[in-house]
């Protein structure tokens, strides 16, 4: 009998990659090549990925495993932050493990027995897509972070993420987890120096118990050409308030998949979005806020900046579910189009199942006012600062609910090269 | 066989579909299935021209590799295309010369729908083309309109006598391979309406169309095509009512707007199919495809109110490719018991300085999901394109669901879009209100709904917004625990 062998651009992309090397439960490991075995990367065909080509990441001829010795210097955003690097998909300590505050724990995924790893990934492989079912399959490396009962950290952690060389592709999975009463905030960055094509495939899961406050500052500055599929499940207990500012501004492919799961009464939950394009970048931003609980508040700001070439796409979902009865549920997505050759997706959805709620959700699109330009120049400002100006206020909503000085400071540094302007 | 005030009441007293009933004239049906053979014999039947086969036949093949769309946030169980009747006539096939040669059965069945003809002939302006298990068995007003030039028939008439309107229009705006259901349509369809205005005619009168599924097991494929041209003005309206029925009836049909320049057309629905019994058992499937198309400073603008249908599956679109055309959407989607609709629109702004506006409120009540599924499309060279889209959604119960799907596409630096949705329920403090002023709480739902509808109501004529109002007050019936 004849075989018919159709080799898929999921397979070709496979074949340049090293399974991976953490002590994973085989079975485990095994269901994830399956679900690899059986699909191909998304097409704009998938509900999911309609706006969103994924051809940069299959074209990709991976390079792997080239780790630079512990002395180089890496960039670093809070000096005062408790600081791991992650390069190359392998975590660097830069504070050094002794140094980190009592009662945080941080341990390396390869150093986990398979018994704890068991435990971590068991619940991840429900349901995954294809850049989910990579990262295990192919995991460099991560972290397993926990912050002990009524511990509050004086200065943030800092996960800083790079690729240093092109068309590396590295597979992170972290997990945080928060316990009861617990406070402490993250800086989560992704500042690749790789000059193209290097692709971070990242995976995050965020445990916030009874009561813990949780603040998460994700940074995407890769240099242009630099690809980033990341995806973040949060789920929040009673009583919990988990915030996340993700800041976008550089990269040629940026995916960031957020879900949170508000499983407990009582919660709060902030996500602030910013993207600033130019050239061709395509960033797409997917959040959901699945309400599963009774008397919790969410509230959702995404703005974004749109120039040249550049794509920008957001798809924002809110689900209330039955009985979760007294949501106030916000979402806001706007938009300014600095070109005409930039494009602009997007979908806020709401689905709602409880009657008792207060859930809204708008989303602008449009440009800078001329009639303020005008005024801004009327007043002396040259016609490219009044437009400096106007965005800058703009997108100063979003960035002005960053409450880590450092991180704001590096988010002008990075504004001033890149942009040429000053918040 | 009169239908007597005793059954009236009987008819009320059961209050779940307020007009479910089944008139008996036997019909002329094909048998059932699907299959070259099965268009073949509709073509034949009507008598169609060569093309018009082609079509159908090219739509079916186009279909036959087509599967059923998934992605709308209904369930229901498929219907099986092989088992519905296609074509099914009244046996009168002769046309009727004059008012008094209708069947007397018929015309019961009108009044009884509250569209008396006589009445209608003798007090108000408007002229109804009534549709009756798909071939129009009356048309009135024919003459009057005749002297403007405007063509308002059947469809299958204006095959026979305006092919070259209907050959030129027909698809143009819902090509046959669109989707799923309009491709279905395309191939099967059996009648609907045709209308024509001249350069520079308004329409004296709101036309009207009454659609009624009526043999059992009889999916209801109609198409609807009307051309309004350089300047003119036209207001259609189009209502809905069908009989009771426990196996799902299938309703696919198309309707294809054309404004040439400066034209102007006003669409109006009132959407009542039965929308199944108490515990969500059979019901119509609506599955349209409603488009317009505006060439330069013309206007469509639609209006409908949705109350029936066990799933509703309708987003009449408007395509802005003249500069400075119009596009405006107005919805009312009331679901209730186990209902479910996904109604929205889309606007596709192609030309210059082109406006939507979009207002869409939907009122879901018992275990019913109601969706607003839209999109707004700016294309590159859509300088200056405006968007206002504003979707309410209100709750009754705590068993039902609400959502919104709106899609924004834009890729001109000009445009500027706002959309903005909110979900709530009804207002303790309004109710409260009310009650207080000796309002008894149903009066206070029924008052409060009422209002929160203003908005698009407003828009609709005269005529129907009568009737729209009193189909809001008896969807709501008993819904508010």
């Amino acid at each position: 009998m004849e075989t018919i062998i159709n080799t898929t651009k999921l397979d070709v992309f496979r074949s340049h990659l090293t399974p991976t090397a953490i002590n994973l439960p085989s079975a485990i490991v095994q269901e994830v090549n399956a679900v690899l075995d059986q699909t191909d990367f998304p097409t704009t065909r998938q509900e999911a990925w309609k706006y969103t080509r994924v051809g940069k990441i299959a074209a990709i001829s991976a390079q792997q495993g080239i780790t630079p010795s512990d002395d180089t210097s890496f960039p670093i955003i809070d000096q005062e932050a408790y600081t791991i690097h992650v390069v190359n998909g392998q975590p660097i300590w830069t504070t050094a493990q002794d140094k980190l505050p009592q009662g945080v724990h941080i341990k390396t995924l390869s150093s986990c027995n398979e018994a704890e790893l068991q435990q971590l990934f068991e619940k991840k492989i429900q349901g995954i897509d294809v850049f989910q079912a990579l990262n295990i399959a192919y995991l460099t490396d991560g972290l397993f972070i926990t912050v002990d009962e009524n511990v509050s950290i004086d200065h943030p952690i800092q996960l800083l993420h790079l690729n240093t060389t092109d068309s590396q592709v590295s597979n992170v999975s972290h997990f945080i987890s928060a316990h009861k009463g617990s406070k402490a905030s993250f800086i989560i960055g992704s500042l690749s120096s790789a000059n193209s094509n290097s692709f971070t495939n990242s995976s995050l899961n965020v445990h916030v118990a009874e009561n813990a406050t949780l603040t998460i500052d994700k940074l995407q500055v890769e240099e242009e050409g630099n690809l980033i599929v990341s995806n973040e499940l949060v789920t929040q207990e009673n009583g919990s308030t988990f915030t996340i500012n993700t800041i976008t501004l550089n990269g040629s492919l940026v995916r960031n998949n957020l879900t949170i799961e508000v499983d407990g009464t009582n919660c709060t939950t902030n996500l602030n979005g910013a993207y600033l394009l130019k050239g061709n970048q395509h960033v797409d931003n997917h959040t959901v806020v699945d309400h599963k609980q009774p008397h919790c508040n969410s509230n959702e700001l995404y703005k974004g900046v749109m120039d040249d070439q550049s794509t920008g796409v957001f798809n924002g979902k809110v689900f209330v579910r039955e009985d979760a009865q007294k949501i106030n549920a916000f979402q806001s997505n706007g938009n300014v189009l600095l070109s005409d050759s930039a494009t602009i997706n997007s979908k806020p959805e709401l689905e709602i199942y409880a009657d008792d709620v207060k859930c809204s959700h708008g989303s602008t699109t449009g440009q800078l006012d001329e009639e303020a330009v005008f005024y801004l120049r009327a007043r002396g400002l040259s016609e490219a600062s009044a437009r400096q100006l106007l965005v800058s206020a703009f997108i100063s909503d979003v960035l002005d609910k960053i409450e880590n000085d450092a991180v704001g400071t590096f988010i002008d540094d990075v504004l001033s090269n890149r942009f040429g302007w000053q918040r | 066989m009169g239908y007597t005030e005793n059954e009236l009441a009987k008819d009320l007293e059961n209050q779940e579909y307020k007009f479910g009933f089944v008139t008996n004239i036997e019909s002329d049906k094909a048998p059932k299935g699907l299959n070259e053979g099965i268009i073949r014999f509709i073509s034949e039947k009507k008598n169609e021209p060569e093309w018009l086969l082609e079509f159908r036949l090219k739509a079916f093949e186009t279909w036959k590799e087509m599967t059923e769309p998934e992605w709308a946030h209904v369930h229901y169980e498929k219907p099986d295309f092989q088992d519905i009747t296609y074509y099914s006539a009244p046996k009168q096939t002769k046309k009727y010369e004059s008012w008094d040669d209708v069947d007397p059965e018929l015309k019961e069945t009108m009044k009884k729908l509250g569209i008396s003809m006589e009445e209608q002939q003798r007090l108000t302006g408007v002229a109804v083309d009534f549709v009756m298990d798909s071939v129009s068995v009356a048309t009135s007003f024919k003459a009057k309109l005749k002297e403007l030039g405007i063509v308002f028939c059947s469809f299958s008439d204006a095959v026979q006598e305006y092919p070259d309107l209907v050959k030129k229009y027909m698809g143009s705006v819902v090509p046959m391979t669109d989707n799923f259901y309009a491709a279905l349509n395309s191939a099967v369809f059996t009648d609907g309406s045709f209308c024509y205005i001249p350069k520079g005619v308004r329409c004296p009168m709101e036309l009207s169309t009454y659609f009624r599924i009526n043999e059992g097991g009889t999916g209801q494929f109609e198409r609807t095509l009307v051309v309004a041209d350089e300047g003119s003005y036209v207001s259609y309206l189009e209502g809905c009512t069908a009989p009771q029925r426990d196996e799902n009836q299938l309703h696919a049909a198309v309707v294809e707007l054309i404004a040439l320049d400066h034209a102007e057309i006003k669409y109006s629905t009132v959407q009542n199919w039965y929308p199944g019994d108490k515990d969500g058992k059979g019901g119509v499937f609506n599955f349209v495809t409603k488009r317009g198309v505006c060439e330069k400073q013309a206007k469509i603008s639609w209006t409908q109110v949705e109350t029936g249908s066990a799933v509703t599956w309708k987003y009449p679109s408007c395509i802005l490719k003249g500069d400075y055309s119009i596009g405006e959407f107005y919805s009312v989607a009331v679901t209730n018991n186990y209902q479910q609709a996904d109604t929205g629109t889309k606007m596709v702004h192609l030309g210059k300085n082109t406006k939507s506006t979009i207002i869409s409120k939907g009122i879901s009540a018992g275990k019913s999901q109601n969706s607003y599924r839209g999109l707004v499309q700016i294309h590159k060279n859509a300088s200056n394109a405006r968007n206002f889209s504003q979707c309410d959604s209100l709750l009754m119960t705590d068993e039902c669901g609400a959502h919104t799907f709106p899609y924004i596409e834009c890729k001109n630096s000009s445009a500027k879009i706002e959309h903005e949705a909110t979900t709530s329920k009804i207002g303790e403090d309004q109710i409260f209100y009310c009650l207080q002023r000796g309002i008894s709480e149903e009066k206070a739902i029924s008052l409060i709904v009422n209002g929160y509808c203003k908005e698009v109501l407003n828009q609709l004529p005269m005529e129907f917004a009568v009737e729209a109002q009193k189909l809001l007050a008896i969807s709501l019936e008993g819904s508010v625990g």
